[in-house]
């Protein structure tokens, strides 16, 4: 690294230690407000429901936006066959027990219809048919709102995002033709064939989720604790090994202590080594990660722009 | 731990990338692998030092025209507050993006350039900052190590600064003059041993004092979203549960307190209030909230809640300032649905009074447009009233925003007029 002009350390700004931490209860704040705002702009809002923390805290902030009532939108799940057992054992134990309603597509079935065409080769993932899915799901369900855990410090493209994202009929993001918002007012009139991305923690950070998880003692899949399993290495990153990533030779597999910083299906998320087995040990091992979370992801790392292009596609 | 929003706005080159990454890379809010990212990309580009600026000029078309071009939203940590930026660019066609950002922030940060002082530019971030009565100005004078550090060319630019900000300052709003340079860190966090004659605060030392939810001290406004009332065959419990469901604008509300419920004209007693899905005793403004009410009223979404001694007042016809977001042009006798908070009624331009020109503020009378980032003073009506103050009595409940019937699009903001 080159030398800095200045590289001296700050002394107006005390870390605090993670455990001292506290989440900025205006988030929640806000994120209950877009949630009663898309429920009550829109005819057929949905959750896209990924089993990741992000959508799970979404999930938490729907059942407290409405209650006692239930949530008035399902979880949308688009399953690309290649989840982690504990996400989906989790999914359907969380519906269950919030009384939620639970919609699934599978990519499996637009690569059977001839929707999309599997990947091949060392790096071959879902990822990106999931597109396809998903918006032959809008399409079918006639979804005009999809909630989403997106977060702006996830990514330079996000960073850009409205907290009501219009899409038009093709499920594209044009970020040059963005709806402005001001002060919290919210315009979610769309013409038919549209539909509006929602994303109601678009102001959180990592460490944000993480805090609210803590205070509000929100479980969570197990694979974001430490946990053993057999991983390989690849491009610096660590793998999950399972039988949906074609490993060449010399990648062999070895058990080691782990856990999941994000999940996506197994053939996009990377794993951390970890003795986190505590949210308060988890909480602190992200204080002082040098890696931020999407390095972590597999599916960014295809080009610098490969968020922005995802999303121009109509990604989630 | 509370939230302070802050809008940047600077010109082109006058270092507000920089000033952006300097504030997250000395507040540690920046992993390792994104530092290692932007110093090979500043590598690629032969800078021999870390481009700091990396960490927020974001997309493909930006990268290609080495500009800013929307409004984007970095965040940084302190131990006592989280920062949300709303990062908007400073040029002329954007003004759309910078009244946008700005209409959230409690702080306005404005960078000047010490080696060029005050430009068009700055009289236009200034006048959008008086216009969005945003309580704190920063008014950072950049690149001072480019000037040699010197005090008198810092005092020219206030000087300068002060006799523009007498013609359009609002009252009560602070402005702040802070020399800095950001390429070297001096004045943001830490002090600059360059600049012994300088002895106010940084700029993080600003920031973490100013006051995060100014309108909390303003009279108490709840908009309401929706009525919450549950039908869950199994839960005789719930059978009679309702509440009103919304986002305290302004003020405080207490259990107790004597209640006017807008537009039915009804008095009532809030007899409980839930936040989170616990009952408190009190809530402010900011806060989502189920309030009940003593009195059985036929409430439905867009309806207010307010004191019962401070209700605003019942607007059909007023005036008010607007700022043109579209590329279609705002003529009179032009039909759009104006949004208030949560609450849309469709309104019709009677009559555009004045656009004004925000670097010479020389205003023209009776324009027979308003074009795309121009603002003017025009006179509305609407099909059903609506109950608001003035913006500069209360700016959570004074403005709208006014959205193209055939389009959907946002395109315009407006502020109500205290005579209105």
């Amino acid at each position: 690294m080159p030398e800095l002009a200045t590289r001296t350390q700050p002394d107006a700004v005390v870390n605090t230690p993670a455990w001292q931490a506290t989440f900025p209860d205006e988030l929640a704040d806000e994120a209950i407000y877009i949630l009663r705002e898309t429920a009550a702009q829109f005819e057929r809002p949905a959750i896209l429901f990924s089993g990741g923390k992000d959508s799970i805290v979404v999930t938490r902030l729907a059942v407290k936006a409405f209650a006692p009532a239930r949530v008035p939108f399902p979880l949308l799940h688009i399953d690309t066959g290649h989840n982690f057992a504990e996400t989906i054992a989790f999914r359907d134990h969380l519906v269950k027990s919030l009384d939620l309603k639970l919609i699934v597509r599978y990519v499996q079935d637009s690569i059977d219809a001839g929707r999309v065409r599997e990947e091949s080769g060392k790096y071959a993932s879902r990822n990106i048919l999931q597109t396809t899915t998903l918006l032959d799901a809008i399409e079918e369900l006639k979804l005009d709102a999809c909630i989403g855990g997106a977060r702006r410090d996830e990514e330079k493209a996000r960073a850009k995002e409205r907290l009501f994202s219009v899409r038009n009929e093709f499920g594209q993001w044009d970020a040059s033709r963005q709806r402005p918002e001001l002060f919290d007012m919210l315009n979610g009139r769309i013409s038919p064939g549209e539909h509006v991305r929602i994303f109601p923690i678009s102001n959180w950070t990592e460490l944000d989720v993480w805090n609210f998880i803590r205070q509000q003692r929100i479980d969570l899949p197990s694979i974001y604790f430490a946990h053993e399993r057999a991983v390989f290495k690849r491009d610096g990153l660590l793998w999950a090994d399972s039988p949906f990533i074609h490993k060449t030779p010399d990648e062999q597999p070895y058990r080691a202590r782990v856990r999941f910083r994000t999940v996506g299906d197994m053939t996009c998320t990377a794993a951390v080594l970890s003795d986190a087995v505590t949210l308060d040990t988890v909480i602190d091992e992200i204080r002082r990660a040098e890696i931020s979370e999407r390095g972590a992801r597999i599916d960014d790392k295809r080009s610098e722009s490969a968020m922005e292009s995802r999303k121009r596609d109509g990604y989630f | 731990m509370d939230i302070l929003r802050i809008a940047t706005a600077g010109s082109v080159d006058d270092g507000k990338s920089t000033l952006i990454g300097r504030l997250l890379y000395e507040t540690r809010s920046v992993t390792q692998d994104k530092l290692d990212a932007i110093d090979a990309a500043s590598k690629r580009r032969g800078a021999d030092v870390l481009d700091l600026s990396l960490l927020t000029d974001g997309l493909i078309a930006e990268r290609e025209q080495g500009i800013t071009i929307d409004v984007a939203h970095v965040f940084f940590q302190t131990a006592t507050r989280k920062y949300i930026i709303a990062d908007t660019p400073g040029h002329f066609e954007y003004t759309r993006n910078m009244v946008t950002g700005a209409s959230t922030a409690a702080a306005s940060i404005i960078l000047i350039d010490a080696r060029n002082g005050l430009v068009e530019q700055t009289h236009r971030h200034f006048f959008i900052a008086s216009l969005l009565r945003i309580p704190t100005v920063i008014v950072c004078v950049n690149k001072m190590d480019l000037v040699d550090y010197s005090q008198a060319r810092f005092d020219a630019i206030v000087a300068e600064f002060k006799a523009l900000a007498a013609q359009v300052q609002i009252a009560g709003q602070a402005i702040t003059f802070i020399p800095a340079s950001s390429l070297h860190g001096e004045n943001i966090t830490r002090g600059s041993a360059h600049m012994p004659w300088y002895a106010g605060p940084t700029l993080l030392v600003a920031l973490e004092k100013i006051d995060a939810v100014p309108q909390r001290h303003l009279a108490a406004r709840l908009q309401v979203q929706s009525v919450i009332r549950p039908r869950i065959h199994n839960r005789p419990d719930l059978h009679d549960y309702r509440a009103l469901a919304g986002r305290i604008s302004s003020g405080v509300f207490s259990v107790g307190d004597a209640v006017i419920v807008l537009p039915n004209q009804r008095n009532s007693r809030i007899t409980a209030i839930e936040h989170f899905g616990q009952r408190v005793e009190r809530a402010q403004a900011g806060q989502s909230v189920s309030l009940h009410l003593a009195d059985d009223i036929d409430i439905s979404r867009g309806a207010l809640v307010a004191p019962a001694d401070q209700p605003p007042a019942l607007r059909k016809e007023f005036v008010a300032r607007v700022c043109w977001l579209d590329h279609q042009a705002l003529s009179a006798g032009r039909t759009l649905q104006l949004q208030h908070g949560v609450h849309r009624t469709r309104a019709k331009v009677q009559a555009l009074h004045s656009v004004i020109d925000v670097v010479t503020l020389n205003s023209s009378d009776n324009p027979p447009q308003i074009n795309l980032n121009e603002i003017g003073d025009v006179s509305l009506k609407l099909a059903q009233p609506i109950y608001a103050d003035a913006y500069e009595a209360n700016p959570a409940n004074g403005a709208f925003i006014l959205i193209d019937e055939l389009t959907n699009v946002t395109a315009g903001v407006g502020f109500i007029a205290a005579a209105g």
